[in-house]
């Protein structure tokens, strides 16, 4: 039996539990504990429902999405054009964001409240496939869900004419071939339709117009979908009662690094605050050998980081967006003071430099070029022109100004999120934030590192000599 | 690949302050293309979907919500869109991503071929940083590879801006090239082991931004500022692309293709791309030649040459009368070569004249009611009753293919052996060898079909399908689809170069039985007395190979004027006169539309050569006859007298062809039907003297049905015996699914024994097939 990254602590707390309700159970993946502990039974009153009554209720439960955008659910769905059909359902199951793993664990731990969730989704936004894409990598997880997928057909979950109704999806499983971008939704419909995983350009392929095989399609990720059972059962009001008005519910966060206790947590969305999180004695029980902290992402490796000064900001996407960074796919990842802030960055840039599908230049360049100049600061050949240049080349990624936090040791406002960038998707200006983030709030750090910029003799651009 | 020329609602935008109309739904980039404000590029290309890959056109976009850097090759114009191509926003973002893009160039400028005409260099100096940041090692890979025999990949330059594989992909459906590996490591790549081998593939070198790809013909041969170029166009089909001929030293040295709205839209296949070698090849006639011996011809002056032939010709006349001289060919030459040798056949009385050699249609075909390319690709059917026009006629398949995959066109194609359009075709009906009519009258029987055509215009494609088969059957077929559509338009796909131009300006025989074929036969039975072959070599190219050379060695005299020497004036010419070829010599040409075109002298005539007009001009006036024009200028202000002005359609005046009827041709004794037709690259003397080209022309083999195959008891690659009552030939077989049982086609003009030695010019060629 493979043991598990999530928190052992995790059972003890009295806070209010929706995805990981069954992690306790050691066989929480089969069908028949699901069944014991309430399984299927949203899919039962969903379907006892006409399904605009269902997709109104994930309306007003303003469940919001869990892969990085944190746009609600119910009103993406209500975003495919009228009559076009058949329209899809794709399952985000590409966790790839550096830090985070808890769709990993929803997937291996709990497949069939993800399958009653994609059930619950298709039903309410009238999808006649679901398309459930689940990372390369993560072998567990493609195994319980493809395990699950068999019983729940056998069961009659899916299939056709569901429990005996009139509502027929079949789930697709595919698996990923290993690349970062295919996170991305519109790279992920790509590759589920064997092509190479490159971003589609939007206008005008915004999946819910215009998306796998040219058809309507709804992409969510492994989370959102997970909520969905606990809403059916419980409804929108007893979710919106958890959390705050605009972040409702729970969500699932993933700390690593240098905190005692690393693992996956489910907290209650906007109120929770990063400091209870990392300090507190029901999570990560603060940081490891005592140390200080010196500084943390918030939302995935593509975050801006976070300073202490931050650490009293809930989990609630507009106030962490005002203080220069973003939530993202609740991915935490937490450095202390033994940390060299600019290896940091370099480990950050370095994958999502290696991570470039190769469409944009921006992305495809700028990142290479980032990682070399910083490998060089990092291994104490660079000079100040080099951290010049790294904000240079950044700016060619991300024009303008960049988010990032406020600090008063530095006397830094915070720049709001979010920044503007010259590619399509988020890998190219990824690769620059933790470059951004760290030179900006650890300045010091770089200078000590560098050399003072080298003495170069210009030779004079002039017409040498003259045609005999 | 986008049409660009279509869609006439206009919306207003501001460009740098100024009020622009631009056309709804068009990108931004292209209204700030017309209206003169240039905005750097790479990826974007005006006839195919954008891919936002290269981020270099990057300007701020206010649609309201303030000032955006948005790339303008992506974002569509909108009313009252507020678009700054020169703010410092702008201005930092362009000059970053060059930066970014010239970060592992080689800058290798110095020996590329593209230095000088090269976007990336061009636009580094307009909208470039000046200076690079970037000290860390370059990408390297091995210098350039071959990605195809035409053309290398040199993936250090490479900028990946998407444009090759796109093209190869959206264009010419030849999907070969891509993508691999990813990030920094992105390259463009052919499949393991097999080739860009596309009809198309010389295009890609032509819209590559950089000097990546390079096509083998040109590398190293010239830099662009030591090139001369003028606008021309190309006669190796009859589809009459535009071609820019560029040339140093008085030599040809590429063609490009040139954007015309109607016809190409600026793409080439490789065999007219690259056959201008032939202009310079070894085989080129320099000087008069004349036979002294039977297997000996000898260099004479132009008056000796023209004497000679003036002498034979009045001889033949006066002794046999104007039935004893006849004059074969004009399809390889300018209208005004055309008229001048119609003009002298009028006025001697000759009446014994063919443009094509039985390899056509009659040219009734070109009294139909006439359609144009566009016409054809925004109809709302097309039918094929015609030879596949990715190997005969590529650019119109390129044309029709877009008006398939991209426009609401229908394709009904009628083919005995499936094309490169069947894909895209919404029905492909196979025809049987024999009964090609017969399907088609059956399939205009089917409601859905006759609801199809009448949902729409009807544009009928009409060629040649099948060399061993007779051309009644394309001809009843036509008549049967204009009788059930009578608004039906016609395409003629008729192949040779100007053969539309020769036939318009006269040289077409007086009724339709009067054609080549029967002046072969004649000269066969001995009653030519002098034979000219005007740019024709009916050795090569009569389907009936055995009457070619009965007919040739018929014939008592036989007069070649040609630029290249060919199989028939090598072996019975008594006279041959050098002519010049396409790009040495000006006038006009008329494509399959009748569209007339210009083509243009770029370089000085090898040898001695003159154009076929001033031989016609200069012999008449050796007869006695004074055709009143002493310049081609005075024969193309004819020709434009008779309708024939450069850059219209020349409606002419050819009588429709009389009704044909065919019936069905049994199956004799022999087992098989043949399918006889040629593919992009044959033995045609533009291909076979161009060297890069001519490597390509095909090992030739029979294709057949596997299980007809199987019950042959052969595989792939097997020799077999195929025999005709007229010969026998042994060729490798190979399988081809596409085939109906029970018939076999062979491509002609390939490095194989002659197929051609089967065809006997009955309705059908039946063959029997054995092992060997």
């Amino acid at each position: 039996m493979t043991s598990y990254s999530w928190a052992p602590g995790f059972v003890a707390g009295d806070r209010p539990r929706i995805v990981t309700s069954r992690f306790e159970f050691e066989d929480s993946f089969t069908l028949e504990r699901y069944l014991a502990t309430g399984g299927y039974a949203g899919l039962r009153a969903a379907i006892a429902r006409p399904a605009a009554e269902v997709h109104e209720e994930v309306r007003s439960s303003t469940l919001l999405g869990r892969g990085g955008a944190g746009f609600p659910a119910g009103v993406k769905w209500g975003l495919t054009p009228e009559g076009v059909f058949p329209r899809y359902l794709v399952v985000n199951g590409d966790e790839s964001e550096p830090g985070t793993y808890k769709d990993r664990l929803l997937m291996e731990r709990d497949p069939h409240q993800l399958i009653e969730g994609c059930l619950i989704a298709c039903y309410a936004a009238g999808l006649s496939r679901c398309f459930l894409y689940i990372r390369g990598e993560m072998a567990l997880a493609q195994e319980r869900m493809a395990t699950a997928l068999n019983d729940a057909y056998a069961a009659g979950y899916i299939g056709k004419n569901i429990l005996g109704s009139d509502f027929s999806v079949d789930i697709v499983l595919h698996w990923g071939a290993g690349a970062y971008v295919v996170g991305e939704e519109t790279a992920l419909i790509e590759s589920l339709e064997g092509n190479r995983g490159m971003p589609r350009l939007k206008p005008p392929y915004f999946p819910a117009a215009i998306g796998l095989y040219g058809k309507p399609t709804i992409v969510n990720n492994v989370e959102t979908l997970s909520n969905l059972p606990w809403i059916a059962t419980n409804g929108a009001a007893a979710y919106t009662a958890i959390g705050t008005e605009s972040s409702p519910g729970t969500r699932m966060v993933a700390v690593s690094g240098h905190v005692k206790r690393p693992g996956v947590y489910e907290i209650v969305n906007g109120t929770t605050t990063f400091r209870d999180l990392l300090y507190g004695e029901e999570f990560c029980q603060g940081i490891r050998d005592d140390n200080e902290l010196k500084a943390f992402v918030p939302g995935g490796g593509s975050a801006p980081w976070f300073l202490p000064d931050q650490l009293d900001l809930p989990f609630e996407g507009r106030l962490v967006g005002a203080a220069g960074s973003m939530l993202g796919s609740g991915a935490i990842m937490v450095m202390d003071s033994t940390t060299d802030i600019p290896a940091a960055a370099l480990t950050l840039t370095r994958f999502y430099a290696h991570e470039s599908c190769g469409k944009c230049v921006p992305c495809r360049e700028g990142g290479t070029w980032l990682m070399r100049i910083l490998e060089r600061v990092v291994e104490g050949q660079g000079t100040t022109e080099d951290l010049d240049l790294l904000l240079e080349v950044g700016g060619s990624i991300c024009p303008g100004s960049m988010p990032h936090a406020a600090s008063a040791e530095l006397g830094l406002e915070a720049t709001p999120f979010p920044y503007r960038m010259t590619t399509i998707c988020f890998v190219g200006p990824s690769a620059y934030v933790p470059v951004h983030s760290a030179i900006t709030l650890f300045p010091s750090e770089f200078a000590e590192r560098v050399a003072p910029a080298r003495v170069r003799t210009r030779i004079p651009v002039t017409a040498v000599g003259s045609a005999q | 690949m986008t049409d660009i020329s279509e869609n006439v609602d206009t919306v207003e935008i501001t460009v740098n302050g100024k009020a622009i109309a631009a056309k709804k739904g068009e990108m931004v980039i292209a209204a700030t293309d017309r209206a003169g404000e240039h905005i750097p590029r790479f990826c974007y290309h005006p006839r195919m979907a954008p891919v936002g890959m290269c981020r270099q056109c990057l300007v701020e976009i206010d649609t309201g919500r303030g000032p955006m850097l948005q790339p303008s090759c992506m974002v569509p114009v909108a009313p009252g869109m507020v678009v700054d191509t020169e703010s410092e926003t702008t201005k930092r973002a362009q000059e970053g991503i060059l930066e970014l893009l010239l970060a592992n160039h080689p800058l290798d400028c110095p020996v590329c071929d593209k230095g000088g005409e090269c976007p990336l260099q061009d636009q580094a100096f307009s909208h470039g940083p000046g200076e690079s940041r970037y000290v860390e090692e370059k990408r390297h890979y091995e210098k350039p590879i071959d990605i195809s025999p035409l053309v290398k990949l040199d993936r250090e330059r490479c900028i990946l801006c998407d444009r090759c594989t796109r093209f190869a992909d959206e264009v010419a459906g030849d999907a070969l090239i891509h993508f691999v590996e990813r990030g920094n490591a992105t390259q463009v790549m052919t499949y393991p082991d097999e080739p860009f081998s596309s009809h198309f593939s010389g295009n890609t070198v032509q819209i590559c931004p950089v000097g990546a790809l390079t096509a083998t013909p040109y590398r190293f041969k010239a830099r662009p500022w030591d090139l001369e170029q003028v606008d021309s166009t190309c006669t190796s089909c009859s589809v009459g692309c535009r071609i820019s001929v560029h040339s140093s030293r008085d030599r040809v040295l590429r063609f490009q293709g040139v954007d015309d709205d109607d016809v190409n839209w600026g793409w080439l296949c490789d065999r007219g791309r690259f056959n201008f070698e032939s202009v310079h090849a070894d085989v080129r006639v320099g000087d008069p030649l004349i036979r002294t011996a039977p297997d000996r011809l000898e260099p004479t002056s132009w008056s000796g040459a023209m004497a000679i032939t003036a002498d034979l010709i009045s001889a033949a006349l006066a002794s046999a009368g104007a039935e004893s001289v006849a004059v074969l060919g004009g399809a390889r030459g300018t209208n005004e070569d055309a008229w001048a040798w119609a003009s002298l056949a009028d006025a001697i009385g000759v009446e014994r004249r063919d443009a094509q050699l039985d390899d056509g249609l009659p040219a009734g075909i070109l009294g139909m009611p006439r359609a144009t390319i566009r016409d054809a690709a925004s109809a709302a059917t097309v039918v094929l009753v015609a030879p596949d026009l990715k190997e005969e006629m590529p650019i119109l398949h390129l044309r029709l293919r877009h008006a398939a995959v991209e426009g609401n066109t229908r394709i009904i194609e009628f083919s005995p052996t499936g094309s490169g359009l069947t894909k895209h075709a919404w029905r492909s009906i196979r025809t049987p060898v024999g009964a090609t009519s017969a399907t088609v009258a059956a399939t205009l029987a089917d409601p859905e079909v006759a609801a199809q055509l009448a949902s729409g215009p009807v544009v009928i494609v009409a060629g040649r399908m099948n060399l061993a088969e007779s051309a009644d059957q394309v001809m009843a077929s036509v008549q049967a689809l204009t009788a059930a559509v009578p608004t039906a338009t016609v395409l003629p796909a008729l192949r040779r170069g100007n053969v539309v131009g020769a036939l318009m300006a006269g040289l077409r025989p007086k009724t339709d039985d009067a054609d080549a074929r029967s002046i072969l036969a004649a000269a066969a039975q001995g009653e030519i007395e002098v034979l000219v072959l005007v740019g024709a070599d009916p050795l090569a190219d009569l389907p009936d190979a055995d009457l070619a050379h009965r007919g040739l060695a018929g014939a008592k005299r036989v007069i070649s004027l040609d630029g290249h020497l060919s199989a028939s004036s090598t072996e019975f010419a008594d006279v041959v006169l050098p002519a010049a070829v396409m790009a040495e010599k000006s006038g006009t040409t008329t494509n399959i539309e009748g569209r007339v075109s210009t083509v243009t002298q770029k370089v000085t005539v090898h040898g001695t050569a003159r154009p076929d007009w001033m031989v016609a001009v200069e012999l008449a006036s050796a007869l006695g006859h004074d055709l009143g024009v002493s310049s081609v200028d005075d024969i193309t202000a004819r020709l434009a007298g008779a309708g024939a002005v450069a850059g219209s359609i020349w409606q002419g005046s050819v009588p429709p062809g009389q009704p044909v009827s065919v019936g069905t041709s049994a199956p004799n004794g022999y087992d098989m039907r043949l399918v006889l037709s040629r593919v992009l690259y044959d033995g045609a003397v533009s291909t076979r003297s161009s060297a890069s080209i001519a490597a390509l022309i095909g090992p030739g083999g029979v294709s057949m049905h596997p299980l007809d195959m199987e019950q042959l008891g052969v595989v792939a690659a097997d020799e077999v015996r195929l025999s005709t009552d007229r010969g026998s030939i042994v060729l490798g077989v190979c399988p081809d699914e596409r085939l109906d049982r029970g018939t076999v086609w062979i491509p002609i003009g390939q490095n194989s024994e002659d197929p051609r030695l089967l065809v006997g010019g009955g309705a059908v060629t039946d063959i029997r097939i054995e092992r060997v």
